[in-house]
């Protein structure tokens, strides 16, 4: 038996006991949180995999139903989302270079950009409901498919569900992080959380930017609805 | 490792690349191209998508076993809408067995 005995070794305080140094740590947390991300590319991929079977069952109403959603918007949207991305990344750089004032300001920039995105989105629903264009037993849609088009609004409006419900959850961590950030708990050495948290928000912005041309822009070169 | 932070300029290309990149897969939908729409639609998404993790996710700078996650992640991603579809676009193939 070898009698070394497990002398209590000082650490930094950011850093877990049961890591080697600070780049340890951050490798495994990036690694964790992509693990996560892999089983959201499952979850979201489920969708786009149903989504793929009934638009090439029927092709002519979904391209019917993406001509009823308003393209602009969802263009806007686009745009809101790839800039808030951008803020993100700004943010984790200033977070690398321990500049505390600067990760806040980014941070509050990503927090509205993604607030901006959520009130186009609700308009967007709003119009919708005005419309009847709700699957259930209120759906009026005028046109030769009308039963197929109500299958394109149901998953339009469960994958854009899914994908808002991930932008309010993430406008939410964005708040812990912006006070985190405020209060100078980061720094050149310690910034994992700041790098894994734009992890999550790429990703959702990454999932949108399928959403964008695969709901939107499908019926677009028959010409804008009447 | 602890990454060095990447200037600036490197976030604002990936950002004008991806603004491109959205301009032209609008500007593509307006024509019709048949099957094409989608390949071309889904091909400028990728492109996007890739942009997004390589730049700013960092992954370039990700350690080989988060690189190697990364990758088994959308191989499994390519299985299941592969497998599902070619199941769904080759049931008419043949006919079903008759009762007798």
């Amino acid at each position: 038996m070898s009698d070394y005995t497990i002398a209590a070794i000082e650490h930094p305080a950011e850093l877990q006991h049961q890591f080697e140094d600070i780049g340890q740590q951050l490798d495994a947390s990036t690694l964790g949180m992509w693990v996560f991300l892999l089983t959201e590319i499952m979850f979201f991929g489920g969708l786009f995999c149903a989504y793929a079977v009934y638009r090439s069952a029927y092709p002519e109403a979904f391209a019917e139903g993406s001509r009823h959603l308003h393209m602009v918007l969802g263009g806007v949207n686009t745009v809101v989302l790839i800039v808030s991305s951008l803020t993100m990344a700004l943010a984790v750089r200033a977070a690398q270079l321990g500049k505390r004032i600067a990760t806040t300001n980014y941070l509050v920039a990503t927090l509205g950009l993604g607030l901006v995105f959520l009130v186009i989105k609700f308009f967007e629903y709003r119009h919708k409901f005005i419309e009847h264009h709700v699957p259930g037993p209120n759906f009026i849609f005028d046109g030769p498919h009308a039963q197929q088009t109500q299958m394109f609004f149901s998953f339009y409006f469960a994958m854009t569900g899914m994908h808002a419900l991930h932008m309010v959850v993430g406008a939410g961590l964005l708040v812990y992080f912006i006070i985190k950030a405020y209060k100078g708990r980061y720094n050149a050495r310690y910034y994992g959380p700041v790098e894994v948290m734009g992890l999550y928000w790429h990703f959702v912005d990454i999932v949108w930017i399928f959403l964008f041309p695969l709901l939107y822009l499908i019926g677009y070169h028959h010409g804008l609805a009447p | 490792m602890v990454s060095h932070p990447e200037p600036k300029r490197i976030y604002f290309a990936v950002f004008g690349a991806l603004m491109v990149l959205t301009l032209a897969t609008v500007l593509v939908a307006r024509y019709e191209l048949g099957v094409l729409n989608a390949v071309v639609a889904l091909t400028i998404a990728v492109i996007k998508a890739t942009l997004v993790v390589l730049f700013f996710m960092h992954l370039r700078h990700s350690s080989q076993l988060t690189k190697f996650a990364v990758a088994s992640g959308f191989l499994w991603l390519v299985i299941l809408i592969s497998i599902t579809l070619s199941d769904y676009i080759s049931r008419a193939w043949l006919p079903l067995p008759q009762a007798w």
